[in-house]
């Protein structure tokens, strides 16, 4: 797909549901992500944001609706009457450009910093290990940890580790990063390293989704911000309409909630 | 007293005893990784057929004594036209009932991973058999060597039960020794340390290899 204009966005969400057994967690959902745009996704838990986003992943099989990625199918072949599941390749080869970052990291703790960088672009991007470990260093230097190449997982701080973890996502030279709530684990020190990451790469261009409880990071760096509440969006703006602006009393409430569990001084 | 004067005269009939009780247990540990692996794979796959299919495989080589199978699968298989010849149906016995203790164990291995792990190794592009082999496998290895070097030891005790079958192996010999010379106590002694040493290197072994594996990472 090199026709991305402004008008043919990277993710675009169809009207799509998702229901588990009987429950409709996801509820008509419309959404489109320019390139380069920052798209933060807010609300209270359980509103669906996570789902949202693991659909958009396909980690999650959505129940109805589309969701197209630089303007393939994700997931389902539509070409039949009766929707059926694509086969994984196909499945693999929508997904290529996308990258995840995850709450708990998910770094594979058998392999180093590097190792985890570089172990899809010798198995996926069939490197050289000498190639794929020079541009591991390389990224490992963009996210500040050069000095940490060759440490494990387990020998990294929570920051250090989502940070390698974004490192990891960020060698498939991905056009959309997904992120789930990937400061929820950390502890308040360390948040604000892996936030200045993720505000490198948004000034880098990247196209990022975000579920965060960050709503400072969602004022500061986002181009949109989308309020999920039980499962359907309710308002979708800039930052400047969703914090300042007109808004409906359910997120009045939420970032009410918000504003009184930060307090600490009157 | 004891007396081990008979014991050297006897040594190469007892060496020979030793072979086979280690070409056995080498045959049936492999048999038994090998098809262990494969049920393990299958007994966590998403069909529902193959689910059902090997946790009864797993109660069925779990659930009948060892002794019970050799005897089925050598004394009445051939009543019904199905020819056993003796060391074959020792090794495929043994597998396979060792088959599924190590189903089990590597099952064990393989939930204790988070799934978060293979979500991440999904969403950079790795497939299912690249998953299994550079993600998973390295971890499940090192997290079941105590326990898969536990069932090497017992399979290789549990191969002293083919002597019923009419294969000559380690307790056989000893047993046909003891009972020719009228000296049980100096032959299954001889017996029991030939045990014991070939389980003690077992035991070394493994624990040379999960230093080995665990000096190159810490989890």
């Amino acid at each position: 797909m090199n026709k991305q204009t402004q008008d043919s966005p990277i993710v675009e969400v169809q009207k799509m549901s998702k229901n588990f057994g009987t429950t409709q967690v996801l509820k008509n959902v419309d959404l489109k992500v320019q390139p380069s745009e920052v798209m933060c996704l807010i609300g209270p838990s359980g509103s669906g944001k996570s789902t949202l986003l693991r659909c958009i992943a396909f980690l999650e099989q959505y129940s109805s609706g589309n969701i197209y990625i630089e303007g393939e199918m994700l997931g389902y072949n539509d070409d039949t009457d009766i929707r059926k599941l694509t086969s994984t390749n196909e499945l693999n080869h929508v997904r290529r450009n996308m990258g995840m970052v995850f709450q708990q990291f998910n770094l594979w703790p058998h392999m180093t910093a590097l190792g985890n960088v570089t172990e899809a672009l010798v198995r996926v991007k069939k490197l050289s290990r000498r190639e794929a470990d020079e541009k591991g260093h390389a990224i490992l230097k963009k996210v500040g940890l050069a000095e940490r190449a060759l440490h494990y997982p387990a020998q990294l701080s929570g920051g250090q580790q989502q940070r390698v973890a974004i490192a990891r996502s960020l060698a498939m030279e991905p056009s959309v990063m997904l992120f789930d709530e990937p400061t929820s684990a950390l502890d308040p020190e360390l948040v604000g390293e892996v936030l200045q990451v993720m505000k490198d790469l948004a000034k880098d261009g990247m196209t990022m989704i975000v579920v965060t409880h960050e709503m400072g990071f969602a004022a500061q760096v986002a181009d949109t911000v989308v309020f999920l509440d039980q499962g359907e969006i309710l308002m979708k703006g800039s930052p400047k309409e969703i914090f300042q602006g007109e808004k409906p009393p359910r997120l009045e409430q939420f970032l009410k909630n918000y504003m009184d569990r930060n307090a600490f001084w009157e | 007293m004891l007396d081990f004067s008979t014991l050297l005269p006897a040594l190469p009939v007892l060496w020979e005893g030793v072979q086979m009780t280690v070409l056995l247990s080498i045959s049936a540990l492999t048999l038994g990784l090998i098809i262990g692996t494969i049920m393990c794979t299958a007994r966590l796959s998403n069909s529902t057929p193959l689910r059902i299919l090997t946790k009864l495989y797993v109660s069925f080589f779990r659930g009948v004594p060892l002794l019970v199978q050799l005897m089925l699968s050598y004394y009445c298989l051939p009543l019904i036209g199905i020819n056993t010849p003796a060391l074959p149906t020792a090794i495929v016995c043994v597998g396979l009932c060792s088959s599924a203790y190590i189903t089990e164990i590597l099952r064990g291995g393989f939930q204790s991973l988070s799934p978060g792990q293979k979500e991440s190794a999904i969403m950079v592009g790795l497939n299912r058999l690249q998953i299994v082999a550079f993600i998973e496998l390295p971890q499940v290895i090192r997290l079941t060597i105590p326990a898969l070097i536990n069932e090497a030891i017992i399979l290789v005790k549990a191969s002293s039960l083919i002597s019923v079958i009419g294969i000559v192996e380690l307790t056989r010999v000893t047993q046909n020794l003891a009972a020719s010379n009228f000296q049980p106590f100096e032959f299954y002694l001889t017996a029991a340390l030939v045990y014991f040493i070939l389980n003690s290197t077992i035991s070394v072994l493994g624990l040379w290899v999960e230093r080995r594996i665990n000096s190159r990472s810490i989890v």
